[in-house]
């Protein structure tokens, strides 16, 4: 379980999650009456989870909450995180690479500015990829729909996680070189298998 | 021309009109990086930054070393403002192993990622004066700025590469007569600034080159997840200072100015306002700080953190800077990811640039308070 002495405090100052419209408001109340699902305290775990059953809330803390989907739904998790829970941006994109489960996860950090309600909020979207040992990226199946049409933010974030763990963006306009050198010919460098000499 | 070029390379054919540029990686108006822009005549149309001249792999290298190790390294992306690098580096380690900071070092980390983010602000201030062909301002805020490292000097014992913050409080305590040279030096920085109107912000040549140009919306800052001063000059008021208080900043008494315009003028002046209330925070902390106590508390060596993750922010000088830890219970992060204001900002360069007239590049492309090396890291 996730607890530290910093959230213990935040607990104790009582950080409760107020939803911007009345809609959402009855949605919480509802799923209080059924309980099929898993009460969690942030609000926000309980919308994605009504919504998208097959979603798994990794933690949610008072202001971190943590949605892992499968790569297929995940346009549809982000537009819903988009429209109905107003986060409007992402602030990071990473890529963590699994080499023992041959997966690649990648998680998108979103947050919002314009509701202020949500301003302490990060919301976590992860979701895995599969992943090759032999990687030729761009061209083997390690690929995940951009969002770019929802969160436009992801453009560089994600350019930057093709060439450094090999997952192509399908749908993100540009999907060429960034950081590393242009006649860079070895595996993508932030995969486990690629190690540093000396070390 | 039937000569084999090697993969990859194409010869571009020249277009009578549409002529491409290289500005950088080593033109001195660019930092280290290249924008590639094609012009029709005077007009830009189209922007293509390279960013990557000076990438270091930080976050490979991080994979490789310790939680204690790791903090010499990760403030070199951006030497000028190593303490608020550091700054949610600690703040995650301290999440993750649990530790309780001192509150004396609580208030001298807030004095110093200030005094660090003034010392950034005037080295960006200098350069972003020097290419707009203001010499006195390249002088001025190159001179100030000493006076700050000084005192940083004084704190930590170097003058850029502080690396002061550590998980647990911060590496030493300050000399005894700190606080009375710290609020005096502090005071005489305030009322230099206060110039830099006269000379540089009410200068009508300044005023003419940059109001209007290089207009970002409201909803495009928003859209375009830009942070800090850029966002902040296009009238959102977010700060992770006041929205998400680390440490003691939610005890301190200070504003985040924000501004409407969205133009390069408005994101130029939001720097210098935010000097005037770092000097507003650190003479209140100097106030509320205790006079003695500790100011770190012990660690085990290499110590390990659990199986979980993560996410920390800060304001640093440029905008909001975070760290995504992802612990695997070794004494090494199994991956370490930096978000940094200055990548964020990236992408409102070609937003703003394409349509521009190239003489304007460096009042736009400076006013973004872009910091290439932060970008590649």
């Amino acid at each position: 379980m996730y607890v530290t002495a910093r959230e213990n405090k935040k607990n104790e100052g009582k950080v409760v999650l107020k939803m911007s419209s009345d809609e959402n408001n009855t949605n919480v109340e509802k799923t209080e009456e059924a309980p099929p699902v898993p009460e969690f305290e942030n609000p926000l775990a309980n919308l994605i989870l009504k919504k998208f059953p097959s979603a798994t809330i990794a933690f949610a803390n008072p202001d971190r909450t943590r949605v892992n989907v499968s790569k297929e739904e995940i346009i549809q998790t982000a537009s819903f995180i988009r429209d109905e829970l107003h986060f409007d941006h992402a602030e990071s994109v990473s890529g963590v690479d699994y080499p023992d489960e041959k997966q690649i996860e990648v998680v998108y950090h979103l947050g919002s500015y314009d509701d202020p309600s949500l301003s302490k909020q990060i919301m976590i979207l992860a979701t895995r990829v599969p992943r090759e040992d032999n990687p030729h990226p761009g061209n083997d199946t390690t690929k995940l729909s951009s969002l770019y049409e929802i969160f436009p933010s992801v453009a560089f974030h994600e350019r930057e996680c093709f060439e450094m763990l090999g997952v192509y963006f399908e749908g993100n306009p540009d999907n060429r070189r960034l950081l590393l050198p242009e006649d860079w010919a070895d595996i993508p460098p932030l995969r486990k298998d690629f190690d540093i000499k000396g070390r | 021309m039937s000569a084999k070029l090697p993969p990859g390379l194409q010869l571009e054919k020249v277009d009578d009109r549409i002529m491409t540029l290289n500005v950088g990686p080593q033109h001195p108006g660019s930092g280290h990086m290249r924008i590639i822009i094609k012009v029709d005549g005077d007009y830009i149309v189209h922007t293509d930054p390279d960013p990557g001249y000076v990438h270091r792999g930080e976050e490979k290298m991080a994979e490789y070393r310790n939680y204690i190790t790791n903090i010499p390294h990760l403030e070199r992306p951006v030497i000028h403002d190593s303490c608020n690098i550091l700054y949610p580096y600690c703040l995650g380690i301290e999440e993750l192993l649990g530790l309780e900071v001192p509150e004396r070092a609580k208030y001298l980390r807030v004095i110093a990622a200030e005094l660090n983010r003034c010392v950034y602000i005037q080295y960006w201030l200098a350069i972003y004066g020097i290419f707009l062909g203001h010499s006195t301002m390249f002088m001025w805020p190159t001179g100030d700025r000493e006076l700050l490292i000084d005192l940083l000097e004084k704190m930590t014992g170097a003058r850029v590469t502080h690396a002061y913050f550590v998980p647990g409080g911060i590496r030493n305590d300050v000399p005894p007569n700190f606080e009375d040279v710290c609020l005096r030096q502090v005071n005489y920085f305030e009322k230099r600034i206060k110039e830099y109107a006269d000379v540089f912000y009410d200068n009508p040549i300044l005023i003419s080159r940059t109001r209007d140009t290089g207009v970002l919306s409201r909803e495009d800052a928003i859209k375009l997840g830009t942070t800090g001063s850029v966002l902040r000059a296009s009238g959102v008021d977010f700060d992770i200072r006041k929205k998400e208080p680390y440490d003691v900043y939610d005890e301190l008494d200070f504003q985040s100015p924000t501004l409407k315009e969205g133009d390069s003028y408005a994101r130029s002046k939001i720097p210098w306002l935010d000097m005037f209330e770092s000097c507003r925070i650190i003479r209140d902390a100097l106030k509320k700080m205790p006079k003695s106590g500790s100011v770190r508390v012990k660690l085990k060596p290499k110590p390990k953190g659990g199986d979980t993750e993560i996410y920390r922010r800060v304001e640093s000088g440029r905008g909001a800077l975070g760290m995504y830890i992802v612990s695997k219970g070794k004494p090494q992060p199994y991956r370490l990811k930096i978000s940094v204001p200055s990548f964020r900002n990236l992408i409102a360069m070609p937003h703003l640039l394409t349509g521009e007239k190239l003489g304007n590049m460096p009042a736009v492309y400076w006013s973004l308070n872009y910091w290439p090396v932060e970008a590649d890291r």
